[in-house]
C-alpha cells in the first residue's frame, strides 16, 4: 500500500456486473455493427446480423435494470453535472499528471466520479447509449414502421444516425480504455473495477455538493 | 401455411377415357379427333378459342397496338411471327397444322406426344394399300393415334414444356427457368415440380378458368395483389405468397423483414439454367456469312449452336445469376409500331417498378441481348420473314425479307436498315432451388460488386454509407488514439511525474 492512500468499497456488486455486462455486450455490438457496416469477415453478414440483434435487444432490456437501479439507490445523484473543479480536473489530466501531482477530486464512496467524468457518463448513459439503443430498436423494427405511423421515415438516414452513434461509442471506448491506466498504476482502476476496492489518496473531504447519498430532513 | 397443398393427393378423377365409345373410332384426321371431344366437352372450343393460347393476342392498349405474338409484338430472338405469316412459328400452336384445322385438345390433354401431320399423312398413304404388311402398319397407326387420344388427362409439364420449354426455336432458348429439365426435375432444380418432392405439375400455380390459363400477359401482371389463399381461395394466379404468407420464415428471421422489397425468387432462384444451357445473346448482324458458298453452323463448349449463318452469333451460358431490377409484375412490351432510340440499347420487353411503389420488388430477370434489324429512317424494329422460300433464312437477302415481313404486319418501311443492340427480360420464377441453397446475405450485402450493385432506391446495410461520416467517424476515432498514445508516451517520458522516492 502506498503512502497517504487509503483504500475504499467504491463499486457495489450490481455497479460491477453491470459494467462488465455492458462492456461485454457494447464489445459485441461494435465488433458485429462494424462487420455489417465495413464487411470484414469475422461471423459472417448472417450471424453478424444475428448476433447484433439479440445483444442490442439484450442491452435493452439490462439497460432497463440500470436505470431502475440509478433511481431507486440515489446513485443517479453521482451524474449531476457540475463545473466546479472542473478546470482543476482540466488541467491535472492536462498538466499534473506529466508532474506528478495529486489528483485534484480523488474519488470517494460519496462522490465516485471527478466533474470530467460527470459531464462524459452523464452524456453517455443519459444521451449517447440511449440513443444508439432508440436507433438500434428503430433498424430492428424497420418492418413496423407503417404501423407505428412513420413509415415514410428514411432508414438511409437512420443507419446514418446509427453509424454515428456507433463511431462516437468508438471513439469514447479508445479514452475510456486509455484512462484505466491513469490511476497510481496500471491496472488500479480495472482492478478497482472488478473487485469494488480502490485505493485514493487521503486527502481533503468531500465537500457538501459532492455528495450522492447522504439525505437530510428537508428542516433540519 | 403450405401444408394442404403439398399433400400427396389422388386426383378425384370420375373418368377413364379409354372406355368413352366416342374415342375408340378410327380416326383419319385431327378434325375428326376434337369432334369426339366436343361430343362431350360440348363448350371446350368456343371457350379455348377466347383465350390467347388460341388467339396468341393479349389485348389492344389504348393507343391501338396489339400486344401478342400474332399482333405487332416482337421479340429478339426470331423477332416475330408477321401476324403468323411466317409459318415457322406455327408449330407451337395448338391446332391441328398449325391453326389452319381448328383446335387440337391432345397438345394439352394427351399424355402421349404424337407427330400429328406425319400419323395421318402416314395413316392415309397406308391405309388405302393393298399390300398387307402396309395395311399392317397402317393398323399400328391408327392404334397410335387412338392410345393418344384415350391417353387424356389434365395438362402435365410434358404438355405446356412442349412449347414453353423450346421457346424461341429450341430447348431452353428463351427463359432460362423454362427447359426440358423440367419434364422430370428433382428437387434440387425446382423444389415444387421435383418428381422426388410434391410433383407439382405447372398447373397447380397456373390455375385455370374456362380454359384461361393464369400467368403474365405481355404488359399484364399476372396478378395484381398480393393474397394468400386465406384471404382468397380463388385466387386467379396461386404466387409465393399465396401459400407461404408474407412472412414465410421462421419467427424472428431477418428474411421475414425483406418480403417488403425482396421478391421471394431474388434469394431462392440463385441461378437459372441449372442442367441445361440458356442462349444470352443473338447478334443478327452477324448473319449471312457462308464457308465455302454454303450455308453452316459451328458449335459452342457447351455443345449448342454459337453460330449459324441463317441466324448469326449466338451465346449461351448455364448457371446464370440473374440480373436484378424492381418489378410489379407488369412488363413493358415493344411493338413494331413504337418508336425507338437507336442510339441506345432498346428495351424490347423490360420490366416496369420503382423502389416508390409498394407493389414493386426486387426481382430476378434473365436479359437476353440482341442486336436486331431497325428501320434507320422511321425509328423503329422490323420484322422479316423468316421461314418458307422467301424467309431470310433461305434467300439471305435481308432487304426483300424485311419488305415482306413489314408489308405482312402492314407497317411502313423505309428500304434503310441497320442493326441495333437490344434487351429482353425474362422474369426468373421457376427452378426455385431447395432452402439450403440460397442466396445468401453477404452477395448483396457487399459494400462492391454485390447482386444488388445496381439497385437504386433501398438502403441496404454492408452495401451502403455515407462517405463524408465514415471519414468523420474513422478521423474521430484515429484522433482519440492518436491523443490518448501522445498522452500516454508523454506519462512514460515523464515517468508520471514521479521522482523516485
Amino acid at each position: 500500500m502506498l503512502k497517504n492512500k487509503i483504500i475504499i468499497y467504491l463499486y457495489s456488486r450490481y455497479e460491477r456486473f453491470w459494467h462488465w455486462l455492458q462492456a461485454i455486450l457494447i464489445f459485441i455490438l461494435l465488433l458485429s455493427g462494424f462487420e455489417i457496416h465495413q464487411g470484414f469477415a469475422l461471423l459472417g453478414f448472417h450471424r453478424a446480423v444475428t448476433v447484433h440483434n439479440f445483444v442490442g435487444l439484450t442491452w435493452l432490456i439490462a439497460f432497463a435494470f440500470f436505470v431502475f437501479w440509478l433511481f431507486t439507490t440515489g446513485e443517479w445523484k453521482q451524474y449531476i453535472p457540475t463545473t466546479k473543479k472542473m478546470l482543476s480536473v482540466v488541467h491535472y489530466y492536462s498538466w499534473g499528471i506529466f508532474k506528478g501531482l495529486p489528483h485534484p477530486v480523488p474519488k470517494r464512496k460519496e462522490a465516485k466520479h471527478n466533474p470530467l467524468q460527470r459531464l462524459t457518463y452523464l452524456s453517455l448513459a443519459a444521451f449517447l447509449l440511449p440513443f444508439q439503443m432508440i436507433t438500434g430498436l428503430l433498424y430492428w423494427g424497420y418492418n413496423s414502421w407503417s404501423a407505428l405511423g412513420i413509415g415514410s421515415f428514411s432508414l438511409g438516414l437512420l443507419a446514418v444516425l446509427h453509424t454515428l452513434g456507433a463511431f462516437a461509442i468508438l471513439s469514447f471506448l479508445v479514452v475510456h480504455l486509455y484512462m484505466t491506466t491513469t490511476g497510481h498504476s496500471i491496472f488500479a482502476h480495472i482492478k478497482a473495477m472488478i473487485t469494488g476496492w480502490e485505493e485514493v489518496e487521503k486527502g481533503e473531504s468531500v465537500e457538501e455538493w459532492e455528495v450522492a447519498h447522504e439525505r437530510k430532513p428537508s428542516n433540519a | 401455411m403450405a401444408q394442404q397443398a403439398t399433400k400427396t393427393q389422388t386426383l378425384w378423377t370420375t373418368t377413364d377415357h379409354s372406355k368413352h365409345k366416342a374415342l375408340q373410332k378410327t380416326f383419319s384426321s385431327g378434325q375428326e379427333i376434337t369432334q369426339a371431344c366436343l361430343s362431350c366437352h360440348s363448350e371446350a372450343e368456343q371457350q379455348f378459342k377466347q383465350t390467347i393460347h388460341w388467339t396468341w393476342v393479349g389485348h389492344t392498349d389504348e393507343n391501338g397496338k396489339q400486344l401478342g405474338k400474332a399482333g405487332d409484338s416482337l421479340n429478339n430472338f426470331c423477332l416475330s411471327t408477321n401476324r403468323m405469316e411466317d409459318k415457322g412459328c406455327s408449330a407451337c400452336h395448338t391446332g391441328w397444322q398449325g391453326k389452319s384445322q381448328g383446335v387440337n385438345c391432345l397438345a394439352c390433354h394427351s399424355s402421349k406426344k404424337v407427330s400429328w401431320s406425319e400419323a395421318f399423312e402416314d395413316y392415309s398413304a397406308f391405309s388405302e394399300s393393298d399390300d398387307p404388311e402396309e395395311l399392317d402398319i397402317a393398323r399400328e397407326i391408327q392404334t397410335e393415334i387412338q392410345t393418344a387420344a384415350q391417353s387424356i388427362s389434365r395438362p402435365t409439364r410434358q404438355n405446356c414444356g412442349e412449347c414453353h420449354f423450346k421457346g424461341g426455336g429450341g430447348d431452353g432458348v428463351k427463359h432460362g427457368d423454362l427447359d426440358t429439365s423440367l419434364t422430370k426435375p428433382n428437387k434440387a432444380l425446382d423444389v415444387h415440380m421435383g418428381a422426388d418432392g410434391q410433383n407439382f405439375n405447372c398447373t397447380r400455380c397456373h390455375t385455370t378458368v374456362q380454359h384461361h390459363v393464369a400467368g403474365r400477359i405481355y404488359s399484364k401482371p399476372a396478378y395484381t395483389e398480393r393474397k394468400s389463399l386465406i384471404e382468397n381461395d380463388l385466387t386467379a394466379k396461386i404466387t409465393c405468397e399465396s401459400c407461404h404468407s408474407s412472412t414465410p420464415h421462421e419467427e424472428g428471421h431477418k428474411a421475414n423483414d425483406h418480403t417488403d422489397k425482396v421478391a421471394c425468387q431474388s434469394c431462392h432462384i440463385p441461378e437459372f439454367a441449372r442442367v441445361l444451357p440458356t442462349k444470352m445473346s443473338w447478334d443478327w448482324s452477324k448473319s449471312g456469312k457462308l464457308k465455302d458458298g454454303k450455308k453452316y453452323k459451328e458449335k459452342g463448349p457447351l455443345g449448342t449452336i454459337d453460330y449459324m449463318t441463317i441466324k448469326g452469333e449466338m451465346k449461351w451460358a448455364k448457371n446464370v445469376a440473374p440480373d436484378y431490377a424492381w418489378f410489379n409484375g407488369a412488363m413493358n412490351t415493344m411493338t413494331v409500331k413504337d418508336t425507338i432510340d437507336p442510339s441506345q440499347v432498346v428495351t424490347v420487353s423490360g420490366p416496369v417498378g420503382s423502389p416508390a411503389d409498394p407493389n414493386s420488388r426486387i426481382f430476378p430477370f434473365k436479359v437476353h441481348r440482341g442486336n436486331q434489324p431497325y428501320d434507320k429512317i422511321n425509328k423503329n424494329l422490323l420484322a422479316p420473314i423468316l421461314s418458307g422460300k422467301h424467309g431470310y433464312w433461305q434467300t439471305l437477302d435481308w432487304q426483300d425479307a424485311l419488305s415482306r415481313g413489314m408489308k405482312a404486319l402492314d407497317v411502313a418501311y423505309s428500304g434503310q436498315f441497320d442493326f441495333v443492340p437490344s434487351t429482353y427480360y425474362f422474369p426468373t420464377t421457376h427452378m426455385v432451388a431447395p432452402k439450403t441453397n440460397v442466396v445468401s446475405c453477404g452477395e448483396c450485402h457487399v459494400r462492391e460488386d454485390g447482386r444488388l450493385a445496381d439497385i437504386s432506391g433501398v438502403y441496404m446495410p454492408g452495401r451502403d454509407r455515407m462517405g463524408m461520416l465514415d471519414m468523420m467517424g474513422w478521423v474521430a476515432v484515429i484522433g482519440s488514439l492518436l491523443g490518448v498514445t501522445l498522452h500516454g508516451l508523454g506519462r512514460i517520458f515523464t515517468g508520471n511525474g514521479r521522482k523516485e522516492d
